[in-house]
């Protein structure tokens, strides 16, 4: 064996994963925000504000979804069956959310209903991809190389917790996007719903913190056995500078530090949650190395991702620059 | 009877798909035509180019949004319903179809939103740049996705371990042998698709004297495409068939209605399958001429499907009716393309009304002739995923109830039918608008657009 890609491919994986949770999550969370905007011209500049970026985010659900599939197929093979609804229910939500941009503007009478489409298949997309997180941090029943419980295993206490948890994860960093890119009174909204999410975040991040370990002893005995829990200690309290500086922001006249701080909350727990379940893919049957595809197929992929991903960050960067500044509501399309 | 998640989760495959692939159908050939307008705007600098590209840019994107969320759905039904399938396949198949994720989603997406709402944002030609790639990006995901299915029609390149496929030849897998004319039959399909729809739109236009400068364009540009592509696709249809008929004879027995094997083989015209039995009913048939287009000769031997034993063999009716279809629909296009060339040779075009009528009845037909193509084949593959190794049955996923299935597709089937009508109608709004006569908008530094169609709601009103 020449080289093992395994390390590599995680890698590049939890970066294509934690890249899709905050992009497309700060514009799920700016449509799961949308619901509350205070008025009709409101929505439409909180929609124009992720318009031309929205399509290149959910593409990163598709590479998550591949390079997962390309990588570790076992894992997806044993996975997706096992939250097929949630699955079905997050990719029609994604449908009717993704159409709302266009079909918005067709017809006033219908404006409303898609504007419903819009925001309903926001929150609904992200709480399905909350219960997907919450059902992989429980396991599967697994046997063999296959799924064998029932398509209704997904239905926990604990996943429907993560499901909800998710929904103002989302809209925190939708706020923070929201601040970013409005003004005045439309800002001053996003601040407020901000510190709302925030504090619905921290409770369901301490609850998870607390349910983990009491679910699962092997996850308790690597938290806080010694010396684990010298060298672990830094998450929580990172954490915890990082929920009261995100209240600062949202609060003051921050304009950038309100969404870095999401992102930081979002990239503390991601770090926590993989510190419990590593090196398991399949939780807790398969590790990474043992769910991994074959050398030439990692090696064949990995080629054109390591050219091809520098070039993708450099052209969505640059879409990014073009619609850089505040939204505003008088540029046309053509 | 209990519910079989095979068959539904064949059915919603079938559903799901079947939908999917009228839009990159549209969209593949629209991106290039797009591209070609930005370009011939940006190297003339003509208004009519703007307004045309203009037009077909904005119906561009909502069916380039259709295609992107009804697409997502696509991989994940790997994983949902053929996860034994995955599980044997990935190692193959999975780096191909992440190659499309990397290199056409990413490149299509971002330079999307550019040619969408960039006009006034970036200079012409990053405005036609960006249409390039969006067109490259189109074309670059119907390599790979092809190259996958063809895998699926005719495997090499891998060796079997444990019951697994394991890649041993890269470039064997992706060129393999149906391949190259999978994917030239394919694109040339698009392109003929989007053309009869641009040309339809344009009679439709200008039957009622809208935008004629423009649309007069669209169907000259489009008959101008359509003389070459079609005979060309004819061409290719027949080579496509040849190397079935060489790695695929099972499905070419189907597809020809022959449960015995003939020697010369007649070409049935018409019949009524009956697969119980291996009989074709009501035959209607020209002697030889079966054995003449698939062999090239007057007395080659055509297999028949009792060659194969009974499970091993395809169902006959859906390829059967549905390669009629494809066949009859391509030889009305041929039809369509040369009449439309000898009334503009006579100068006699703009004044055929009835031809411009019959544009318009003839725009959907590419859809159904890609629908029949695709059901060809695929129906065609059964009873295999993997042709002749890896079963339909054996790769679906053991967890599914027929129950689980048949939610997710009342599901799949509730949503497609408030989708797609409305974006089709829509679509058919857009039209009805028809080019906007407006001059090149300054640029300005930076911002955000407004919605284009809430815009361009309010600069025209309907004139219906």
């Amino acid at each position: 064996m020449a080289l093992d890609l395994v390390p590599l491919w995680t890698a590049l994986l939890a970066l294509a994963v934690f890249y899709y949770v905050v992009f497309d999550g700060f514009d799920l969370g700016v449509g799961i925000l949308y619901g509350f905007a205070p008025d009709d011209n409101a929505r439409s500049l909180v929609m124009n504000s992720i318009a031309p970026i929205w399509d290149g985010n959910e593409t990163w659900l598709v590479f998550g979804g591949l390079g997962l599939l390309a990588a570790f197929p076992l894992a997806f093979a044993i996975i997706i069956p096992a939250v097929y609804f949630p699955i079905l229910i997050m990719l029609l939500a994604l449908v009717f959310r993704g159409v709302a941009f266009e079909f918005r503007f067709k017809h006033p009478g219908l404006r409303r209903f898609w504007d419903r489409a819009f925001a309903g298949g926001s929150t609904v997309a992200t709480f399905a991809q909350g219960v997907v997180l919450g059902t992989f941090i429980q396991g599967f029943k697994v046997d063999g190389r296959h799924f064998t419980g029932t398509s209704f295993d997904w239905i926990t206490p604990f996943a429907l917790l993560t499901g909800v948890a998710l929904i103002f994860g989302y809209a925190l960093l939708g706020a923070g996007w929201l601040v970013l890119k409005t003004e005045g009174t439309l800002q001053e909204w996003a601040r407020r719903s901000g510190r709302i999410c925030l504090i619905a975040v921290l409770i369901a991040i301490v609850a998870v913190s607390i349910w983990t370990p009491i679910a699962n002893a092997e996850i308790a005995r690597r938290w806080f056995s010694w010396p684990n829990i010298g060298f672990l200690s830094p998450i929580p309290i990172i954490t915890a500078a990082i929920a009261i500086g995100e209240w600062y922001a949202l609060e003051r006249r921050h304009e950038l530090t309100p969404f870095l701080g999401a992102i930081g909350l979002f990239l503390m727990s991601f770090v926590g949650i993989a510190t419990s379940l590593w090196p398991m893919i399949v939780p807790y049957h398969y590790s990474l190395w043992q769910a991994a595809s074959s050398e030439s197929t990692q090696a064949f992929l990995l080629i054109g991702t390591l050219f091809l991903l520098p070039i993708i960050l450099m052209y969505t960067a640059w879409s990014y620059w073009v619609f850089r500044g505040k939204v505003r509501g008088d540029i046309g399309y053509h | 009877m209990a519910l079989d998640p095979v068959l539904l989760s064949r059915l919603q495959w079938a559903w799901v798909i079947a939908w999917h692939i009228l839009l990159p159908a549209f969209t593949v050939g629209l991106a290039s035509y797009i591209a070609v307008l930005e370009g011939l705007y940006f190297f003339t600098g003509r208004d009519i180019w703007f307004r045309i590209s203009g037009f077909w840019t904005r119906i561009f994107a909502v069916s380039f949004g259709m295609g992107v969320v009804s697409g997502i759905i696509m991989p994940f039904q790997f994983g949902t319903n053929w996860s034994r399938f995955t599980d044997a396949t990935a190692d193959v198949l999975s780096p191909m179809m992440a190659y499309e994720g990397l290199m056409a989603f990413f490149l299509e997406a971002s330079f999307l939103g550019v040619l969408l709402f960039g006009r006034r944002l970036v200079p012409t030609w990053a405005h036609f740049f960006a249409a390039l790639m969006v067109a490259f990006g189109t074309l670059l995901s119907s390599f790979w996705i092809l190259s996958t299915n063809s895998w699926m029609q005719t495997p090499q390149g891998y060796k079997i371990v444990n019951g697994r496929f394991e890649p041993v030849d890269w470039f064997a897998i992706i060129f393999n042998p149906s391949f190259p004319y999978r994917l030239a039959h394919n694109v040339t399909a698009f392109y003929i698709t989007t053309a009869f729809v641009v040309m339809g739109v344009g009679a439709w236009l200008l039957r009622r004297q809208r935008a004629v400068e423009d649309s007069r364009m669209m169907i000259r540009m489009a008959l101008d495409l359509l003389i070459i592509i079609v005979p060309l696709q004819i061409f290719l249809g027949d080579q496509h068939g040849l190397n079935t008929l060489e790695y695929q004879p099972a499905k070419l027995a189907a597809i020809e209605g022959l449960y015995d094997t003939e020697k010369p083989a007649a070409l049935t015209l018409f019949g009524i399958p009956d697969d119980k039995n291996a009989v074709m009913h009501d035959r209607i048939q020209i002697p030889d001429l079966g054995s003449l287009i698939l062999t090239h000769s007057w007395n080659g031997e055509v297999k028949g499907l009792k060659e194969w034993p009974p499970d091993e063999r395809p169902p006959v009716g859906p390829p059967f009716f549905a390669f009629r279809v494809m066949v009859g629909i391509g030889f009305i296009m041929l039809f369509v393309a040369i009449i439309g060339q000898i009334l503009r040779w006579r100068d006699r075009l703009w004044d055929s009304v009835w031809f411009m009528r019959l544009c318009q009845w003839v725009a959907p037909l590419g859809f159904v002739a890609v629908v029949a193509g695709w059901t060809t084949t695929e129906v065609g593959r059964q009873p295999w995923t993997v042709y002749g190794l890896l079963r339909t049955a054996d790769s679906v996923s053991p967890s599914l109830t027929g129950t689980d299935v048949a939610i997710s597709l009342a599901f799949y089937i509730v949503v497609y039918l408030i989708m797609f009508p409305t974006g089709i109608a829509f679509m058919a709004g857009l039209v009805r608008r028809g080019p906007q006569q407006q001059a090149e908008p300054e640029r300005v530094e930076s911002g955000r657009p407004n919605r284009p169609f809430e815009n361009a709601a309010r600069a025209v009103p309907d004139t219906d």
